[in-house]
């Protein structure tokens, strides 16, 4: 079974994920910011990590910085999913390593197309 | 005054249908029609079907018709779609074809049902992903539809963040496209390769020219088992010999074709016998 690690300040967007990713045999851990990620990345492996951007404590991209950094355990697929939605955001996130983007509001066949696109369907 | 009763409202407008395109649509998807009329009887003030039967009818408002036609028509379509095909689209049966013309190197490609141009878009970006193979090659991309509604918007190359989010990478689109407010724009390089036009597969005898490749997908499935035939002599006309078909991934070419035979490796590929 594949894990992925959802990173959302909201509950309402965690849970709307949570349903899609199980529906599709994903294992799936939670997370409500970056530092809590960080934490969740020393205890499990990730095969696809769900960011988003703008969250208290750590951000996504802040997140993402330090993810890609780590010794070990550092590939998972990282796929942002955020309402920041400008080309700028996009380039930044790309440089930064992330392999997706989603803009929001997304909906399921858009997530699957994603996962589908980074090889975790 | 509404004369029709609505079964026989919507077995009118699915017998038009049928006519002008070809594609059939069983008593089942019936709910279609009303859904994607919806809009449209809205914009003219129609209450309901049954009327707007009667004024499509009465010929009052020509271009009425040919709306309705449209709207009821599924454009649904995304990018590179069905991701696995595409790759073995871009990479074997391409590398084929390219050997088959290296010495002309000219390369023609059909989207025969390419609805609003994600089909052609998706080809155009795969050829420039690759650009260095196709170094010196003369190389035309024609999308066509029997939807002018499809064609126009296929011309615009202007997509929403939503149709921009299925089957297209995120690095192809900062690559590919502008963003224009909440939209993206193909950027006019990819545009430049592609040809947009009318075209029916089942009622147009017009001679298109002839094509390495013929990408008709999602399409022949609707269509009733004379229009098939009719819509397979079309392309094998169009086919060079060696050419190769691609189909929708739930098609095939069954028996509506002895010019055509399915490729063993490549699921989904048929190629054109020399017979
Ligand atoms: C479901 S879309 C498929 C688009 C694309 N080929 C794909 O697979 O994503 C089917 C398209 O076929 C077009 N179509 C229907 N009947 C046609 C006909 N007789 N000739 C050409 N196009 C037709 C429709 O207008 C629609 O845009």
């Amino acid at each position: 079974m594949k894990s992925c690690l959802i990173v959302d300040d909201s509950k309402v967007i965690r849970k709307v994920a949570r349903h899609i990713l199980e529906t599709m045999n994903f294992e799936v851990h939670e997370a409500c910011d970056g530092q809590e990620a960080l934490n969740s990345c020393l205890e499990n492996k990730h095969d696809v990590i769900l960011l988003d951007w703008n969250m208290p404590i750590m951000s996504g991209m802040d997140f993402l910085k330090k993810y890609r950094l780590s010794e070990n355990n550092n590939d998972a697929k990282v796929i942002f999913c955020t309402t920041e939605n400008g080309i700028g955001h996009i380039q930044a996130a790309i440089s930064a390593g992330a392999d997706e983007y989603v803009m929001k509001p997304f909906d399921r066949t858009t997530l699957e197309s994603k996962l589908q696109i980074v090889g975790c369907s | 005054m509404n004369i029709h009763s609505s079964a026989k409202s919507f077995e009118i407008l699915s017998n038009l249908l049928e006519e002008r395109t070809g594609q059939t649509l069983s008593p089942e998807r019936h709910w279609r029609i009303q859904t994607s009329l919806q809009p449209i009887m809205r914009e003219h003030s129609i209450p309901d079907i049954d009327t707007l039967v009667s004024v499509i009818l009465s010929n009052a408002n020509r271009g009425l018709e040919t709306d309705c036609l449209e709207a009821i028509l599924n454009n649904e379509s995304c990018f590179f779609r069905d991701q696995a095909s595409f790759a073995l689209l871009t990479g074997p049966v391409l590398d084929a074809i390219r050997q088959n013309k290296e010495k002309e190197k000219r390369l023609r490609i059909w989207c025969s049902a390419c609805s609003f141009g994600q089909e052609a878009v998706s080809m155009a970006i795969a050829l420039s992903e690759n650009f260095q193979k196709w170094n010196g090659w003369n190389i035309e991309i024609l999308g066509s539809d029997v939807s002018n509604q499809a064609i126009n918007r296929a011309k615009k190359g202007l997509y929403s963040q939503f149709e921009v989010q299925r089957g297209l990478p995120i690095g192809l689109l900062v690559k590919y496209f502008n963003q224009v407010d909440q939209d993206w724009q193909v950027d006019q390089k990819i545009m430049n390769m592609i040809q947009y036009r009318n075209y029916n597969l089942v009622s147009d005898n017009k001679f298109v020219g002839k094509f390495d490749l013929i990408l008709c997908r999602n399409m022949l499935m609707y269509l009733s088992e004379d229009n098939r035939l009719k819509a397979f002599q079309n392309i094998e006309k169009a086919l060079n010999p060696n050419a190769y078909l691609m189909m929708g991934s739930a098609e095939t070419v069954a028996s509506y074709s002895s010019k055509l035979e399915p490729c063993q490796d490549y699921r989904g590929f048929y190629k054109r016998n020399l017979t």
